[in-house]
This record gives structure tokens, C-alpha cells and sequence, in this order.
């Protein structure tokens, strides 16, 4: 176990996080100091996967990267921009994101051929030209080809009348179309089946290596975390408690996470 | 015949505004209480333009503009105070009140009779004889078919694309790098805007302006929208505009039916209310509703 809280911060990094406090709920008797001085940061390229109890405040920091919350204290860089003070849809142009929900990334309503169209649309002006951009449908459908889920014979098809497994492919597929500087999963496998859930982990593993994304990924499945991704966090009372990259890593197998996991719970009576 | 003729023209002119709660209630999904408003403030502005001598079309443009900027305000409650979408509603429903009789300069009714409108000069003068006693019919069937026309080419665009995502899918627009609020707000902009317009045409067919017409107006654009999609989702080559028209004549019919069977007039409203009430029952709007509060709070 090597504590990382009191890390000294890299400049070269790709992601930072800075002294952040988060307190909710302050004042009330529900308060809760969930994160106190917490610092991170990942470098370029990392593939990172994040396990932690409920509670552990891996969600938090997630929603802290993409300004679903904002911190009371500290700052958080993305290269050397500073985010701190923007507005999620604002960061949204450099992080892509993957909820648990499948029904949060794409739009069930418009077709496939629609939500790809606007995906691979953002960073531009979203004005009076046609919704559906037909020259690159043929792109779409090579993309599709991919996922190996046949959906590239459906373009004209609702989203709304796809699986979730099928959902969530696209929407793996759709934050990461237009090129993006960091990719955050937020326990993307979570609700779909086994079989779905190991079809998506594969797929997000082939388009983070092949597009080389700086990637954050929140998961419960320690299967997942020990044989994905090159960099193993695992969070507990807002800190991090283990933090293994590379070599190290790669000594972990899922029993030995499984313990440490273990020992953390029984340690605060879960 | 006289009477199909009548449901005809009224569902036309009403239709326009039932395709603006279209887009604020069907497809952003924010129910728009300033409707009650904006109609009214379509029909006072024509009232006073024409009356100053300005063409009647331009009087349909210029009601259309102060209806959308009266839905950007009813937006601007809403998304940058974070009142919420039924209290945005009521506070711009209100305030029109006053802005309304400020225009007409204090009169609750605003008469413009022999005036020019879009019924009597231009393009209505210039019908051949044998069917100029159709011209409201007519001219009220092209302006409905003209705001569908370019409604549904809009809603093809990026723009209209993403302003469905909105009502469908807030965190996909954000994911985007959309600012969603600024979506919601033009389409209570569009919304407000036709039904601005679709005041400023029913006043023009009256030749004058009533500053209580807006009262059940949200009402009636609601059951016009849920009754055409109710009565036509089978029908899946119908767009939804084409559906609020259908609606809405399909509306007005039942209560001029209502009418010819001998209820009074004062029943009118009553039978508005009673009507929508069938046409949510029937839809299972209610059941669709709970469903989406259940969703929201596990969100």
C-alpha cells in the first residue's frame, strides 16, 4: 500500500487535483467532509481504474473532473488549463463521459445515424445546416462494424429501441468520435449482463489503446480493474489507500485486491 | 357546412398555436403556463400595428417576435433563476396581463374594424369571386401549412436535432458541449412565438383584439397536442406538427358539437377543462408522468 495523498504534483500531468475539500450537506447534522487536502494526479496516456466502497468518494471526484459538483477549496487542471470554474457543458469539450445509466449517453428518440451525426458535430456551431450529415454515414457505419453488435445496419433506427448493452456501445462509441483529451467511465459496465458488460469493457479497451485517451474509469468490478487499464487506484474515506501503476499493478491479482478491499470494509463495519 | 367550415378556420388558426405547445410541451417537455399570455399579446400588438397602419403580415411577424421574446423571459425565470418551470409560466402569464393593456393603451378590447388584415387586402383580395367566401378558410389552411413546413424542416436541422435531445436527454446535450439551458430557452422562444402569432391571426379574423382570449389557452393547445397524438401515434408517417393541427381541429369540433347539442356558453370553459381531462386519461399521460417523476428522483 502506498498512500499517494501526499504525492508532490507533477506539471507534466495530464489531470490534477490540488488540495480539493468537498463537504455536504455543511452545517447540517447530515454533514459529511467527504474529501480533505486530496490531491491526484494522472499522467498522460494512463489508463486508470478507480474501486473504492460506497461512499469512498470515487463518484465525487468524477463529478468534481466534469463540473457536476465544484470543490470548496483546491483546483483541478486538465493539462494546463484550469477547470475549476467551468461549467460541465464547457469542460464537455475535452472530456468525454460514459454514465452508468445506458440511457444517459445517447438520445433515445433520434435515430442512430442522428446521435452520431451530432456527436460528431460538437465543437462546432450547431446552426440551420442539415441535423444528419449523410457523406459520413459510410464512417458511421465502419465504426459501427466495431462493435460487432450489427447495429450498422440500423442507422435509421431509434436508440430508444436498443439494448441496453447495445446503448452503451454507442455511447462509448459517441464520446469518443470527435478526438477528446480525457475519458472518464463512471462504472459504464455496472448495469448491463455479463456478457455485455465484458463485450463493452473489451470495446473500451480497444478505443482507449488505439486512440491513446488519458482514461479515468470508477468501477465495482475488481475483475475489471485488475486486468484492465494500467494504473489501479483503490479510495476509501476520500483517500486513496492503494495506488499501484505499471509493474506494481500487475502484481495484484483480484484475490489480493479482494483482501485489501476487505480489510478497509470490516475496518468502518460495512 | 357553414359549420365544418367554422371548425375548419378556427382549427387552422388555433393549430398554429397548438404546434408552439408542440415544441414547449411535447418536445422540450416543459409544460408552458405563459401561453395564457402570449396569445392575447400576439392579438393586442396586431391590433395597435394595424391599426397605425402597418401591413397586416408584417403585424403577424412583429406578434410572432414579442411572443418569442415574452418565451425567452418565461426561459430566463427558469433557467438562470431556477424557478421552476410551472412558476416561470405563471409569473410571465401575469405580467402579460399588464404589458397587454399597456399596448392597447388601457381597453380590455381593441376593436380595428374595415381595417386591412391578411383576410381582406393582398393576397385575399386577389381570390377569384366564386371562392372568396372561402378566404378565411384558406388563408388560415396556408398559414398553418406554411408554419408546419418550416417547423418540420427546422426540427431536421443541428439545431432542432439537439433541441428534441433537450427534451429527451438533458446529459447528452451537455456531453456535447451544449449549454442545454440556452436550448430550453429558444424553444420557449419558438413555442411563444407561434402562439403570439396565432393570436395575431385570430384577431385579425375578428378584427379586433381581446385581452381575456388567453384565458384556457394552455388548456386548449394541451388537449389539441395529446389528442392528435393520441388519436394518430398509430400513424407513424405523421409528424407531430401534423398531429397538433389534427388535434386541434379535431377539438374544436367536439366543442362546437357540444355547442349545437344546446350547452350554454358559460359551460364553455368547463368543457375545456373536461375535455383535456379525458384526452390525459385516455393518453395515460398520467401513468407516463409518475413514471418520469420515479426516473427523475433516481436520477
Amino acid at each position: 500500500m502506498s498512500p499517494s495523498d501526499n504525492k508532490p504534483v507533477s506539471v507534466t500531468a495530464k489531470v490534477r487535483f490540488e488540495h480539493i475539500d468537498k463537504t455536504f450537506n455543511r452545517g447540517s447534522v447530515n454533514e459529511v467532509v467527504l474529501l480533505e487536502d486530496f490531491s491526484l494526479s494522472v499522467r498522460e496516456g494512463e489508463f486508470v481504474s478507480v474501486v473504492g466502497s460506497n461512499g469512498s468518494g470515487k463518484t465525487t471526484l468524477l463529478n468534481l473532473l466534469c463540473g457536476t459538483l465544484f470543490p470548496d477549496e483546491g483546483r483541478i487542471y486538465l493539462g494546463e488549463l484550469d477547470l475549476t470554474g467551468l461549467k460541465d457543458y464547457e469542460r464537455a469539450a475535452w472530456i468525454g463521459r460514459v454514465f452508468q445509466d445506458p440511457a444517459r449517453g445517447t438520445c433515445p428518440s433520434l435515430t442512430i445515424l442522428e446521435n452520431m451525426s451530432l456527436a460528431d458535430n460538437k465543437g462546432k456551431s450547431y446552426g440551420l445546416g442539415s441535423g444528419i450529415n449523410r457523406r459520413r454515414a459510410d464512417f458511421y457505419r465502419s465504426q459501427l462494424e466495431l462493435l460487432h453488435l450489427g447495429l450498422e445496419d440500423k442507422l435509421h433506427l431509434p436508440v430508444g429501441a436498443l439494448s441496453g448493452g447495445q446503448r452503451q456501445a454507442l455511447a462509448l462509441l459517441i464520446s469518443t468520435l470527435t478526438p477528446i483529451e480525457l475519458l472518464v467511465l463512471d462504472e459504464h459496465t455496472a448495469a448491463l449482463d455479463p456478457k455485455a458488460s465484458d463485450t463493452v469493457m473489451e470495446l473500451t479497451e480497444k478505443v482507449v489503446r488505439e486512440k491513446g485517451i488519458t482514461t479515468i474509469m470508477v468501477t465495482h468490478n475488481l475483475r475489471f480493474a485488475a486486468s484492465y487499464g494500467n494504473r489501479i487506484l483503490m479510495m476509501h474515506q476520500g483517500r486513496c489507500v492503494l495506488d499501484a501503476a505499471e509493474d506494481e499493478k500487475r502484481q495484484y491479482t483480484i484475490t489480493d485486491l479482494l483482501k485489501i478491499f476487505n480489510e478497509i470494509s470490516v475496518e468502518c463495519g460495512n | 357546412m357553414g359549420l365544418i367550415k367554422n371548425v375548419l378556420e378556427e382549427g387552422f388558426i388555433y393549430g398554429i398555436m397548438a404546434m408552439g405547445v408542440t415544441v414547449s410541451y411535447s418536445i422540450l417537455k416543459f409544460p408552458d403556463l405563459s401561453v395564457d399570455g402570449t396569445f392575447p399579446l400576439g392579438a393586442c400588438i396586431t391590433a395597435v400595428l394595424i391599426l397605425a397602419g402597418v401591413n397586416p403580415w408584417l403585424a403577424c411577424a412583429a406578434a410572432f417576435l414579442c411572443g418569442a421574446a415574452a418565451g425567452c423571459v418565461t426561459g430566463l425565470l427558469h433557467v438562470k433563476l431556477r424557478i421552476t418551470d410551472l412558476l416561470s409560466g405563471i409569473l410571465v402569464m401575469t405580467a402579460m396581463w399588464s404589458v397587454n393593456l399597456v399596448i392597447t393603451g388601457g381597453s380590455a378590447v381593441k376593436p380595428f374594424y374595415n381595417m386591412p388584415t391578411i383576410f381582406n387586402s393582398g393576397i385575399a383580395s386577389m381570390l377569384p369571386k366564386g371562392i372568396y367566401t372561402y378566404r378565411i378558410l384558406i388563408i388560415a389552411f396556408v398559414a398553418a401549412l406554411v408554419v408546419k413546413l418550416l417547423l418540420d424542416r427546422y426540427l431536421r436541422t443541428k439545431s432542432g436535432l439537439i433541441l428534441q435531445a433537450t427534451g429527451d436527454n438533458t446529459r447528452f446535450v451537455t456531453s456535447l458541449a451544449i449549454n442545454p439551458g440556452r436550448m430550453k430557452i429558444l424553444g420557449l422562444a419558438i413555442g411563444n412565438g407561434l402562439t403570439a402569432l396565432s393570436g395575431s391571426i385570430l384577431a385579425q379574423q375578428g378584427e379586433y383584439a381581446n385581452i381575456s382570449s388567453g384565458t384556457g389557452m394552455v388548456v386548449m393547445g394541451l388537449a389539441s397536442v395529446i389528442i392528435g397524438t393520441s388519436l394518430l401515434k398509430r400513424v407513424s408517417f405523421l409528424k407531430l406538427t401534423t398531429m397538433a393541427v389534427l388535434g386541434s381541429i379535431a377539438y374544436k369540433a367536439c366543442l362546437v358539437a357540444a355547442m349545437k347539442l344546446g350547452l350554454p356558453t358559460n359551460y364553455l370553459k368547463l368543457l375545456m377543462a373536461v375535455l383535456l381531462t379525458v384526452a390525459l386519461v385516455s393518453n395515460g399521460v398520467l401513468k407516463r408522468g409518475k413514471e418520469a417523476q420515479l426516473d427523475e428522483s433516481i436520477g
